[in-house]
């Protein structure tokens, strides 16, 4: 039987209807390469990075990236994904019955960690990826990149790169990924 | 039908949709990757308590069960009922009145009586109750750990995994359930979830021990325990449950392996890609030779193992689904 769920992390919850297309493929690809040489910039030992993607949005941006650093800097990256289901704040309000799993094969101790996702909104699942990471090892340090800021942040946490800055009212909803970003409305559920 | 046993109690696998078996499976996976990992352990259950009541003996549903509640780093009280009231004569109504004023989330039982799970969930409608077995009626976490390993043996054998089979490889996988299936709450439960699952399932027994309403299951029986052996994709042995009174069932033990033990000799009539299964625990020698337990069909050691995650995924599909947030 096929996995039905495959693909669909980011429209996962109600029905996404797309108003108009902030971002084409090519448009977040140039921020990727944005982002990348800030990175490059700001880590000199591109060697010890780890370039994290979470669970299921930030993993393609994730891999991206890490190709892409792989290629300005000439030494390979390592790469992971991260699920923060089980360290998530709102589990008994909306339990997520996560069918993804944590893949790292190195351990993190004394290495600088970039975290992906797609789109930064509350802060939250954030939150839970830096609790879930301290299992992973002590990271010398913890960067963030994302490929959409969207405000309204409910936590005291600010991103380290940034594909696009979007003022978003509340009730709408961001979709983001290689393919590029979308603003509409999602169904209420 | 119950379609997801998000914040619900879990007493029988009769009930559950095949999505809901799948869903707890696939969330079974996560948490062998979890179990993998150096530090075992993560919040999802923190600040709820699972309490944990075995008014009869056991050693992998206990242990697995308690440290699965730990691994989500849930508080767990455990009752020694040998060293408790119980052993005074409290009766189960009130034990459980007891342990719940303490403040409890979840319990986890087992006990003698068919229905008891049931009835406690009546006595405590606000507790999430996980039946670890009750009397000869139902063992929904084994039944769930056999499918779930199953699943993971056959994903692997086919270069795929688990996630991605879903329940597609139990469309006609032919399974044989034999022994003591009278007296057995593995067997109803094994029943309950291959079948909804798609599975073909066969059973043999002597007919003393198929139950009186062998008719109303989902399952052919059958007396050829020869034919049905090369038959079979899957084997699974059941204990001779002497504690239930199996004894007065059988003329005797050696007449029972003669008739319906997988001996060396009769493992031969399996194809070689056949697996053998046992709930545990083994009367070697008795349902199954030693010999046969220990060879490279038997995933006996997987379905032990697998015990753990299994029983986190309802859990955690169960408790941290139930709508309540940490007591303040």
């Amino acid at each position: 039987m096929s996995n039905e769920d495959e693909g669909q992390g980011r429209t996962r919850g109600p029905a996404f209807t797309a108003k108009s297309q902030l971002m084409t493929a090519d448009d977040v690809k140039r921020a990727l390469w944005r982002m990348a040489h800030e990175i490059v910039e700001r880590n000199h030992a591109v060697g010890s990075l780890s370039v994290i993607g979470l669970q299921t949005g930030g993993k393609e941006p994730a891999v991206a990236l890490a190709s892409i650093l792989a290629e300005i800097s000439g030494e390979p990256v390592s790469a992971g994904v991260l699920d923060v289901s089980f360290y998530r704040d709102d589990l008994s309000r909306n339990p997520l019955p996560t069918s993804s799993a944590t893949d790292i094969d190195h351990d993190l101790t004394d290495r600088t960690v970039v975290l992906v996702d797609d789109v930064l909104f509350t802060g939250r699942t954030i939150r839970a990826a830096l609790n879930a990471l301290s299992d992973w090892g002590r990271p010398r340090a913890v960067q963030l990149a994302v490929l959409v800021d969207r405000g309204h942040r409910e936590l005291p946490i600010r991103p380290d790169y940034v594909g696009k800055n979007l003022p978003t009212s509340q009730d709408e909803a961001i979709v983001a990924s290689l393919e590029g970003v979308w603003i509409g409305t999602r169904a209420a559920s | 039908m119950i379609e997801s046993i998000r914040g619900r109690s879990l007493l029988s696998l009769d009930d559950l949709s095949k999505e809901a078996i799948v869903e707890v499976l696939d969330t079974a996976e996560s948490f062998v990757e979890v179990n993998r990992r150096s530090i075992k352990k993560v919040p999802a259950l923190k600040g709820r308590v699972v309490a944990s009541l075995f008014f009869e003996e056991s050693t992998r549903t206990r242990l697995s069960f308690e440290t699965a509640a730990k691994r989500l780093s849930a508080d767990v009280l455990s009752l020694a009922v040998a060293s408790s009231s119980v052993k005074k004569g409290e009766s189960l109504r009130d034990t459980i009145a007891t342990i719940d004023a303490l403040g409890i989330d979840a319990v986890v039982m087992r006990h003698r009586s068919s229905g008891a799970a049931l009835q406690v969930s009546r006595y405590v409608p606000h507790v999430r109750v996980i039946n670890g077995g009750d009397g000869q009626h139902q063992h929904p976490t084994q039944g769930l750990l056999d499918a779930f390993t199953i699943r993971q043996v056959l994903s692997e054998r086919r270069g795929t995994t688990g996630l991605e089979s879903g329940a597609g490889l139990f469309d006609g996988l032919r399974i044989l359930i034999v022994g003591d299936i009278r007296h057995s709450r593995v067997a109803r439960s094994d029943v309950a979830a291959y079948a909804t699952l798609g599975a073909e399932v066969r059973v043999c027994a002597p007919e003393t021990l198929l139950p009186d309403e062998v008719s109303t299951w989902p399952v052919t029986v059958v007396h050829d325990f020869d034919d049905a052996l090369a038959w079979a994709d899957v084997v699974a042995l059941l204990r001779l449950q002497s504690e239930r009174g199996s004894g007065a069932f059988v003329a005797s033990l050696d007449e029972f392996t003669f008739t319906h033990g997988l001996t060396v000799e009769r493992a031969r009539l399996l194809r070689p890609e056949a697996l053998i299964m046992h709930p545990g625990p083994i009367n070697r020698g008795v349902e199954i030779d030693s010999r046969v337990v220990d060879s490279d069909q038997a995933i006996v050691e997987r379905q032990v193992s697998n015990g753990v995650p299994i029983r986190m995924a309802v859990l955690y599909l169960s408790v941290a689904g139930s709508g309540e947030g940490p007591r303040l």
